[in-house]
């Protein structure tokens, strides 16, 4: 963990306990227990359907989940408990609550008919109710820490795919969330464009930013994350810091997953 | 004495000129009225709960179905049997204002439904509200896709208060009938009428293509 050395001991942002999830019949998350520190970069792995990204979205509640709780900061995420009866909390807290926790998606999601600078600067204006000329310079802020500066009143569809998700990811930073979720953010880019976004997410999580990453880009895991989740059939099945965790495997099923990563990059724990 | 098509005009000015009102305030009020209630009738359509969706499906299909005309009669008759009574004016307008509703939810619901989930899903990760999402992100992208069917829903409402001079609302085309009965100038007067037509329909169609314009820059 990337906690200086005589720090308190480093606080607990997200408690995630029990979390159970179905569509219909279909139980997808079957009981998640996790606990994310301040400052950890949290890398969950696993096969699709493993329940990763579903996982990933009850966390602000793009997903509804049936069972167990999920906190953030020591506030519960879209539900309370009252008198043993469970309730949907009302949708200005839920998005207050949303407003603290960024999230980045694997499409991008762009508002397309604003310029990169207007896509960063609307929640700082609405969500946060600050003036535009303050807006304005946080997102140029932003937009220069992504290497965008010159395309701050590009359009979307003026941008590469790696050149949005850098806005995007710049539009949850500018928030000042105190998470940032990360759904499989270059699986829709061209490979020589990947780089260029996990580039910006390693010198995030330097800035010590706590991450929550649904990822496939195994190595980016291995080298940034402080602690990798592997799901199976929605439960964790293993969970450690990476370099141990991919070494020794104790599961059959992490050892083949990561199986088919070696055969295409070669040994992962190797240095 | 010869009679003169600027005589007889000048003669039946203020007829004509109360029928150009009456077509006038009656579209705009129809299309006022339609379109107020095509916005909350396709955000319930999209977002109700259940039954809301289902009733508003209901409105909407059996709206649509129904030739303007028999809602115009069923609207001006059918009232006043039940014992409501009201001016042909008004039961003109609810007519109108029903069927333009039925059309205009039906568009905006379209048009919200083609908006890629992505798009709410980023407003929401950020923070917004219901309203906020709505206002900001779905509402911009969606009046580019609104526009020309909204205008079509608008210029068919205009055409339709003509068949309002049925239960006798003096709007232009009643005027101008009228006006015909006194003098007999059919082609001159009909040729005002149409060209009057024309020119108001022409303006709304140029309003919806400013409006497609001012939202074409938009691409995903």
């Amino acid at each position: 963990m990337s906690v200086a050395q005589n720090a308190p001991a480093p606080r607990e942002l997200l408690v995630a306990r029990n979390v159970h999830k179905s569509y219909g019949k279909t139980e997808v998350l079957k009981g998640i227990d996790l606990t994310v520190t301040e400052g950890e970069v949290v890398a969950l792995i696993g096969a699709s359907g493993s329940g990763k990204t579903t996982f990933l979205r009850c966390i602000n509640l793009l997903e509804e989940f049936q069972q167990g709780s999920i906190s953030v900061d020591g506030d519960p995420v879209g539900y309370v408990e009252q008198g043993g009866a469970r309730r949907r909390i009302s949708e200005t807290r839920l998005a207050a609550q949303r407003a603290r926790i960024g999230m980045v998606f694997q499409s991008f999601n762009l508002f397309p008919h604003m310029t990169a600078a207007e896509n960063v600067m609307l929640g700082l204006v609405k969500v946060k109710g600050m003036a535009k000329a303050e807006a304005r310079s946080i997102a140029e802020h932003w937009l220069a820490r992504v290497g965008l500066a010159e395309r701050r009143d590009h359009y979307p569809f003026q941008l590469s795919g790696g050149q949005q998700q850098r806005v995007a990811i710049a539009r949850a930073v500018a928030m000042e969330p105190r998470l940032i979720l990360f759904d499989e953010v270059t699986s829709a880019l061209d490979p020589e464009l990947v780089a260029e976004v996990l580039g910006v997410m390693k010198d995030l999580a330097q800035s010590g930013m706590t991450m929550i990453v649904v990822s496939h880009e195994m190595l980016f895991v291995r080298d940034v994350a402080t602690h990798v989740v592997f799901l199976d059939q929605g439960r964790i099945l293993e969970e450690g810091e990476p370099h141990a965790v991919f070494r020794n495997p104790s599961s059959d099923r992490l050892r083949s997953f990561l199986g088919r990563f070696t055969d295409i990059i070669g040994d992962i724990t190797a240095r | 004495m010869q009679r003169t098509f600027a005589g007889e005009f000048w003669k039946a000015k203020w007829s004509l000129l109360n029928g150009f009102l009456t077509t006038v305030e009656l579209s705009l009020i129809v299309i006022a009225i339609g379109l107020a209630m095509g916005v909350i009738g396709g955000l319930l359509l999209v977002y109700g709960p259940r039954p809301v969706r289902w009733l508003m499906r209901a409105y909407v299909d059996i709206l649509r179905g129904i030739p303007i005309l028999v809602l115009i009669l069923f609207s001006y008759y059918g009232l006043a049997l039940m014992g409501i009574d009201i001016s042909a004016f008004t039961a003109g307008v609810v007519a109108l204002a029903g069927f333009c509703s039925a059309h205009m939810s039906e568009t905006f619901r379209g048009a919200i439904d083609s908006i890629p989930v992505g798009q709410t899903e980023a407003a929401k990760a950020i923070g917004l509200t219901f309203w906020q999402r709505f206002f900001y992100v779905l509402l911009p992208q969606a009046a580019r896709r609104i526009a020309p069917p909204a205008i079509n829903t608008a210029v068919e409402m205009v055409k339709g208060t003509t068949l309002l001079s049925i239960i006798g609302v003096s709007e232009l085309l009643l005027a101008t009938q009228q006006t015909i009965a006194r003098n007999y100038m059919v082609i001159e007067f009909y040729a005002s009428a149409l060209a009057f037509y024309f020119i108001f329909n022409f303006t709304l169609s140029r309003i919806g293509a400013y409006f497609e314009r001012r939202f074409g820059f938009i691409r995903y």
